[in-house]
């Protein structure tokens, strides 16, 4: 494939890790990675224990899955049970648990449940049975809502009357805003989603700049990207500076996609307030259809019980999805909590912290350095050693 | 979901709806290529595709510099270490 393994070369790695220790000068510095997918990429490859130890990478709030509240799994379950209903999602979305159980569980009791790659996908199955009505679980940040968007407007051209989109799409800026206003940010430098940027271009970053002089670079998603991303951070801290950078330029122009944001504009508007999960209810952070799409708006279509849920007690996902806390230090964590049984959402996503720490992160070192391990580490890593 | 896929634009199987056939490891699937309109997308394009959409072309001159940035930095560090070894300080 394309730039997949020019992007993985483990010398270059060291190299660069050398430069980072020689410019932070052991300096403890917090980088958070914004996106769920620099948070894959991080425990998949070894990337903490690669790193300087004193360059702490902190997970964001970046995971579509992991941020969307109880209440909205409860509504899309509603949804699936209605009689004659063709409810799709993506194959992340099914175990997530609701209140009273996941879309897996529905379609045990009979919900017709199904998997779809795309929005397209669900679009065709709509074609396909024109006695059914066919929903579609639009979820995801920027990168995913023009998807949804092109799907809507090709649904509205084609006249397809038994389609509708239960939209949950959220905004990244809210949300990084969210965690520069709390209380306990304590962070030096950002990596920013690459892929929301290639779509929403660099602009919208200036502000983490400008207003709280934070240094941002909005990185790919191997290895070496990461890598090379927080070199630049720290080379930015070390002149001085704080900027916009672009580590991805490969893929990310500085004006992003301007026809996806046009798709975008002409089907979906801000919702006034949406609820995070952990991040509780952030102004205009979500997206919602306009209302001359009602009629492919399943909100408008079914009824929906839209009620708040409160986070089960035992879960710490909130602490997680702001950096608060690492995956390992909450409490249910590879016990209770597992990718098989999982009580929060970041343990179902695999861009969750939790699953992907859960996967990969318990065989690193900077794991064991920082002496919280969950199972005994070293008997751990000789089981890797000998199964690898 | 959000980590994207990079293929290969074969042909147009549908122009008027923007879809096109994209190889991925050998894998040939139609993804809709209307976003990239604009930019003049055609087969033997590199392009990125998120659930079922080519959001961005892979712009392979960037791809190159990065790398060779990448690559150099290496480098620079191994002529620096070549160096250090020399050194005779005493
Ligand atoms: S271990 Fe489970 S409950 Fe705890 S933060 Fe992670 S996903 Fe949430």
């Amino acid at each position: 494939m394309k730039y997949v393994d020019e992007f993985r070369d483990g010398e270059v790695a060291r190299n660069l890790s050398s430069e980072i220790a020689r410019l932070s000068k052991g300096k403890p510095l917090k980088i958070m990675e914004v996106c769920g997918g620099h948070t894959h990429t991080i425990y998949k490859h070894g990337i903490e224990d690669v790193l300087p130890p004193n360059i702490d990478m902190v997970h964001g709030p970046g995971c579509p899955v992991c941020v969307l509240p109880m209440g909205r799994i409860d509504d899309a379950i509603a949804i699936a049970r209605q009689p004659n209903v063709i409810f799709t999602t993506f194959g992340d979305m099914m175990r997530v648990p609701g209140s009273k159980g996941s879309l897996l569980d529905a379609k045990a009791d009979g919900a017709d449940v199904r998997f779809v790659y795309s929005p397209l996908d669900a679009l065709k199955l709509a074609h396909q049975h024109p006695d059914k009505q066919v929903v579609f679980f639009a979820i995801g940040f920027e990168t995913t809502a023009p998807s949804t968007a092109v799907t809507l407007l090709r649904a509205q051209a084609e006249g397809i009357k038994n389609f509708s989109v239960f939209c949950n799409h959220v905004m990244i800026i809210p949300g990084i805003k969210a965690i520069l206003d709390s209380p306990d940010m304590r962070l030096d430098g950002f990596l920013g989603p690459g892929h929301v940027c290639m779509v929403i271009g660099m602009r919208p970053y200036t502000f983490i700049a400008r207003d709280y002089g934070k240094p941002v670079v909005l990185a790919g998603f191997e290895p070496l990207d990461i890598i090379q991303s927080v070199y630049m951070t720290v080379k930015q801290l070390d002149e001085g500076r704080c900027e916009v950078e672009n580590q991805y330029a490969r893929v990310v122009r500085p004006e992003g996609n301007p026809k996806a944001l046009e798709a975008m504009g002409r089907t979906m508007e801000l919702r006034p307030f949406f609820e995070w999960r952990g991040l509780g209810f952030i102004n205009h952070s979500a997206l919602k259809l306009r209302p001359e799409l009602a009629q492919w708006d399943a909100e408008t279509k079914f009824e929906v019980p839209g009620i708040r849920v409160a986070d089960p007690k035992a879960c710490q996902c909130g602490e997680v999805l702001k950096g608060v806390i690492k995956p390992w230090e909450c409490k249910v964590f590879g016990t209770a909590c597992t990718p098989e049984t999982p009580i929060g959402t970041c343990m179902v996503s695999s861009e969750g912290a939790c699953a992907a720490y859960f996967n990969y992160g318990r065989f690193s070192l900077a794991a064991q350095r920082s002496r919280l391990p969950v199972i005994n580490l070293t008997q751990a890593a000789e089981t890797a050693v000998k199964g690898s | 979901m959000c980590l994207g896929i990079p293929g290969q634009i074969i042909d147009f199987v549908d122009e008027e709806n923007n879809i096109a056939r994209a190889e991925v490891s050998g894998v040939r699937r139609n993804v809709n290529v209307g976003l990239l309109r604009g930019e003049g997308i055609g087969p033997g394009d590199w392009v990125l595709i998120h659930v079922g959409f080519a959001m961005s072309k892979l712009d392979e001159h960037e791809a190159q510099e990065t790398l060779k940035l990448l690559y150099e930095m290496g480098n620079a560090f191994q002529d620096e270490l070549r160096m250090y070894e020399t050194s005779q300080i005493e």
